[in-house]
């Protein structure tokens, strides 16, 4: 079982970065598109749930609540997948 | 008196600190290490700047749960003086001692420099008699941009919660004059008890005439100064 | 017969005869584990193969030398039980395929040399070299150099003190990162990488070890061909939070008595770790590749012992202290492991799961290995070469020229660099980055200072590399002085293009001679250094860049003096001997990016004479301000004096000279501008010391005004010509 959780800042907060990178795609001819910026925890639980998905879907949100995002500042997304291969 | 500095293992001004209480201020000062459970009865905490787990996460998201930091969370209820500086500013927020967050720098690269400080609101340990002054005091930091919603803000200048403001070297607030972008130009701000305390600046950098600047000495001096009255 | 395709052992970075020799020593083809060992120690980076036979004519010994060059890095004496223990290294390779990781590593590698010698590291500082301005990869270049070593430096807590960055079209294809680090120990606890006393285990300490670097040294030893770029797997990456913990963990076992050596595994990782361990130690060493610490599944024996994975250490226990080691390392989350065992076969032993893969005398991979003495052919002599024809600026144009020179990225305030280096960390930094003429920090529990400072003209070196590099010692030392130390000893980091070429190894040669000669005659001994061969792209080599690291001493740290003016009033003087000229000078290379000749005149005796006026003149608190004369010359310089410290300006008749722009413009060794309070007294000094002093006026105002020969040429507010300085760098990079 294998989960991605990808944490990015809440939308209403400037995000210095993502308007950076923006800015140098539009120099390279990407027009000015928007650019969020975010991290991405891929995280193998093994073989700890089963095919249980939404007990899965349960510890990644509680790993992100506890560590991985500042509810402060940041929201996050989840992702599960049971294949045994490569991320989801 | 008795100042427990907090050592995590990416800690790197908890020397500086102890060295300013000890050599400077000739006061009694120790590390104690994240891993330990006893903060043997300090009548204050520091918490020193660095980087406390590598912060490759959010700054002081992983140190927040060291053993030590109960020991911080049960000295903090009951009133007893914690100042962060800088990390221990970052360590403060995450662990919910203090409100807010500290993102990236709006400039997107650290800053090492001096800046000026202008301390006001209510009295605290580290501020007190010193409201009113403009300081100039180092900052050093890639995540000093301090965020908290409007709510949080606004209870913060209500309450007299922000006590240091960056300005320029004549008190004003300008735009150029904030470093990291951070909301209201807040430097350092102190909990509704106003016992505990969190700056990005490094008073302990500019204690000392040899380093060409002591503006830092009166915030410790008021630390010293308050324990005295007690 | 060889079981190796010549493409193998081509791609090893072997030629067929060294390949031969390997074959003669062991009376075997080599394993696949030994080719590498072999091509690693025996590369240019390791092996010194092209320039040991000229290192030796360097002076290495003096009264204070603790420690000369061999070990992990020099240490000096510095008085009252401290040493200090300082190297300079390159990272001019990986730096330029990936400039972050690359100068990151950089950093790490420096300072493991250090901390290995049971020093604390109290000082960084870095000297770089970038390609022209607009060149398309420069900026990019630039802010990645800078953001790695920041990055760096910062995390781990080590103040970034001080520094030196230019920008030359010679180093279009290859950058120069040369990092430096100090450090602090007591003089009984000094520590060296010797694998000594049958029987004793030997632990490996750090970080897990990964595919990363494989072949980093080969690499260093190749030039760049199209393509380079493609390179990009073999640059590590850092993590300076385990080097961070690996500082604490080291000085802590260092603090008890359990180590006989240590030595960080840096170039070539845990084989030259190894080997020259050994080697010091004239001893043996079997090594358990099996239970090195791996980061990655299936790993060979091949990729352990060549991996360049960083923040690693070996460490030689003694036995019998094995649990304590264990017991102090484990508090810092660091792996550690017994991987082997010191003997006195002379062997160097490798086994995997108990059968052995490599097995070589310890003297073929170190001390036998190859040494060449390479031809050596002069280049055209600058001399030679003519004046250029410069337009010649009419009446006050002058001052629209200082504001150009001044805004040229060499010459511009570098506050946008050390802006992103934490400079204050450790509260010992007296004098940090655009302050002073070299850095100060503190000597930790003393009243005294080390003053620091870098850098090299290569410009100068290109004219004539062994007044170039005689040059580079002066001028550093000269540096050192300003502020009020006595110059004590070098460092160095010897970078040029491909030995392989005469020209090349010639001048490579005379700048040998010249710090030679520079370092005996102001007694300051070279006491480690680097020497970073193959800095050329496509047959297109960098100017000869021998960067000097100097390091001084004083012995009250709150005396140190700045370079710009104090305070209104103070009396500013000229002092110095030297005759200004434009050869290779900032100012024509603004009209000329090739360097021009010839290059301006030098004395080192009168260096010498300089130094030790000016030391008697701090001993006695004259000076309250003291800045060399270099780039840009003197306009540049009094503007300079005017930028920092009160805003001062100063309205001056300076020398006359041949031509107008020389007298403004033109460089040479040995001058220096001062302020002081009593001009007698210096004037005194400087009369027993043979030198010519001239009075420039009073530092006052807001206006750098500059007369030759009674008429203005510069007139220019401080408040204008401080904008283009303050601006030049970032509007460079950004």
């Amino acid at each position: 079982m294998k989960g991605r959780i990808t944490v990015q800042l809440r939308p209403a907060i400037l995000d210095a970065e993502g308007k950076a990178i923006a800015r140098a795609l539009g120099s390279l001819g990407f027009g000015e598109p928007a650019v969020r910026v975010g991290r991405v925890f891929e995280v193998d639980l093994g073989a700890d749930f089963g095919g249980d998905a939404e007990a899965a879907r349960a510890r990644l949100t509680e790993m992100a609540q506890k560590l991985l995002a500042n509810p402060v500042m940041e929201t996050f997304t989840i992702d599960v997948s049971t294949g045994t291969g490569g991320a989801p | 008196m008795r100042f427990a500095v907090v050592s995590f293992p990416g800690s790197n001004c908890d020397d500086d600190c102890v060295r300013v209480l000890t050599e400077v201020f000739g006061q009694t000062a120790f590390k104690v290490r994240h891993d330990e459970h006893d903060l043997r009865a300090p009548d204050a905490i520091l918490l020193p700047g660095g980087f406390s787990f590598g912060d490759y996460l959010r700054c002081g998201a992983i140190a927040r749960f060291s053993p030590i930091m109960a020991e911080v969370q049960a000295f903090a209820a009951r009133g007893g003086p914690v100042v962060g500086i800088c990390n221990g500013f970052q360590i403060l927020t995450e662990a919910g001692l203090l409100p807010g967050a500290l993102r990236r720098n709006a400039g997107l690269s650290f800053i090492c420099e001096d800046a000026y400080i202008g301390v006001e609101g209510r009295e605290t340990p580290l501020t007190r008699g010193v409201q009113g002054q403009v300081l100039r005091i180092p900052i050093a930091h890639n995540e000093g941009n301090y965020f908290a919603d409007t709510e949080t803000l606004t209870a913060l200048e209500a309450e007299g919660r922000v006590i240091f403001r960056y300005v320029a070297p004549d008190g004003r607030r300008t735009a150029e004059a904030n470093p990291n972008g951070a909301a209201n130009d807040i430097a350092g701000i102190c909990n509704a008890a106003g016992n505990v305390v969190g700056l990005m600046p490094h008073p302990e950098r500019c204690a000392e005439a040899l380093l060409g600047n002591t503006d830092g000495r009166r915030l410790f001096e008021s630390l010293l100064a308050g324990e005295a009255q007690r | 017969m060889s079981t190796y395709s010549p493409e193998v052992i081509k791609r090893h970075g072997l030629t067929q005869e060294e390949y031969a020799r390997i074959e003669r020593t062991l009376g075997r083809t080599p394993t696949w584990p030994e080719l590498g060992v072999f091509s690693v120690l025996w590369s240019e980076h390791c092996s010194y193969k092209s320039s040991r036979v000229h290192l030796r004519r360097l002076p290495t010994k003096g009264p204070h030398v603790v420690l000369g060059p061999g070990e992990n890095a020099g240490v000096i004496d510095a008085g009252d039980g401290w040493v200090v223990v300082f190297k300079m290294e390159s990272h001019n390779h990986p730096s330029y395929i990936e400039p972050k990781q690359g100068a990151a590593t950089g950093v790490g590698g420096i300072l493991r040399d250090v901390f290995t010698m049971g020093a604390r590291p109290i000082a960084l500082l870095d000297a770089l070299r970038f390609g022209r301005p607009d060149h398309p990869k420069t900026a990019h270049l630039v802010k990645g150099v800078v953001h790695g070593i920041g990055s760096y430096g910062n995390c781990v807590g080590v103040p970034t003190v001080g520094g030196d960055v230019a920008f030359d079209p010679s180093y279009d294809g290859n950058i120069l990162v040369n990092a430096m680090a100090v450090g602090v120990a007591r003089a009984d606890r000094i520590f060296l990488g010797r694998a000594e006393g049958v029987g004793n285990p030997v632990f490996y300490v750090g970080s897990k070890t990964g595919r990363d670097g494989i072949h980093g040294a080969t690499m260093a030893s190749e030039e760049f061909g199209a393509g380079s770029e493609e390179k990009r797997p073999n640059v590590q990456v850092g993590d300076p939070f385990i080097e961070k913990l690996l500082i604490e963990a080291c000085l802590e076992v260092m603090s008890e008595d359990l180590l006989v050596g240590i030595q960080d595994m840096g170039a070539a990782g845990l084989t030259s770790s190894s080997a020259e361990m050994a080697a010091r130690a004239g001893s043996g060493l079997i090594l358990h590749l099996d239970r090195v610490p791996m980061r990655e599944t299936g790993m060979t024996p091949y990729e352990l012992l060549l991996s360049e994975s960083q923040e690693r250490m070996l460490m030689v226990c003694e036995h019998g202290k094995e649990a304590r080691l264990i017991e102090l390392v484990s508090r810092w989350g660091l792996d550690v492991c017994e991987v082997g065992t010191v003997t006195d076969s002379g062997r160097y032993v490798g086994t995997w799961h108990g059968e052995t893969v490599v097995d070589i005398p310890v003297s073929a991979l170190v001390d036998d290995a190859p040494k060449y003495e390479r031809p050596l052919a002069p280049a055209r002599r600058a001399d030679n070469v003519h004046e250029p024809a410069i337009p010649v600026p009419e009446g006050e144009e002058y001052s629209a020229v200082l504001g150009d020179l001044l805004a040229r990225p060499t010459i511009a305030s570098k506050r946008w660099v050390y802006r992103q280096y934490d400079h204050m960390v450790r509260t010992g930094t007296v004098l940090g980055p655009g302050v002073g003429d070299a850095a100060v920090v503190r000597l930790p529990d003393t009243k005294k200072g080390v003053a620091l400072s870098v850098g090299c003209n290569g410009r100068q070196c290109a004219l004539d590399p062994r007044r170039g590099a005689a040059q580079a010692v002066a001028e550093a030392a000269l540096n050192v002085a300003c502020v009020g130390a006595r110059p004590m000893a070098i460092t160095d980091c010897l970078n040029f293009a491909s030995p392989e070429r005469s020209a090349v190894m010639w001048a490579f040669s005379e700048a040998i001679d010249g710090i030679a000669e520079a370092c005996e005659a102001l007694s300051t001994p070279v006491v480690s250094g680097n020497v970073s061969f193959y800095n050329e792209t496509e047959g297109r080599g960098i100017h000869p860049t021998p960067m000097i690291g100097m390091v001084g001493l004083m012995d009250d740290a709150s005396r140190a003096v700045p370079s710009a003016f104090p305070e209104a009033g103070l009396e500013v003087l000229l002092i110095g001997e030297g005759r200004p000229g434009l050869g290779g000078t900032e100012f024509l290379a603004m009209y000329d990016e090739t360097p021009l000749g010839p290059p301006s005149g030098f004395d080192l005796g009168a260096q010498r004479r300089l130094i030790d006026a000016l030391l008697e003149g701090h001993a006695g608190g004259l000076f309250r301000s003291a800045h060399d004369v270099a780039e840009g010359g003197l306009a540049v310089a009094l503007a300079e004096c005017g930028f920092g410290g009160a805003g001062l300006g100063l309205s001056a008749d300076i020398p006359a000279e041949d031509r107008l722009d020389v007298a403004l413009f033109g460089e040479c060794a040995g001058r220096v501008v001062v302020s002081t309070a009593n001009v007698a007294e210096v004037e005194s000094i400087c009369a027993r010391h043979y030198l010519k002093v001239v009075r420039l006026g009073r530092c006052r105002g807001d206006r750098l005004t500059l007369r030759v020969a009674g008429q203005v040429r510069v007139d220019a507010g401080l408040s204008t010509l401080k904008a283009r300085w303050s601006h030049g760098f970032e509007g460079a990079v950004e």
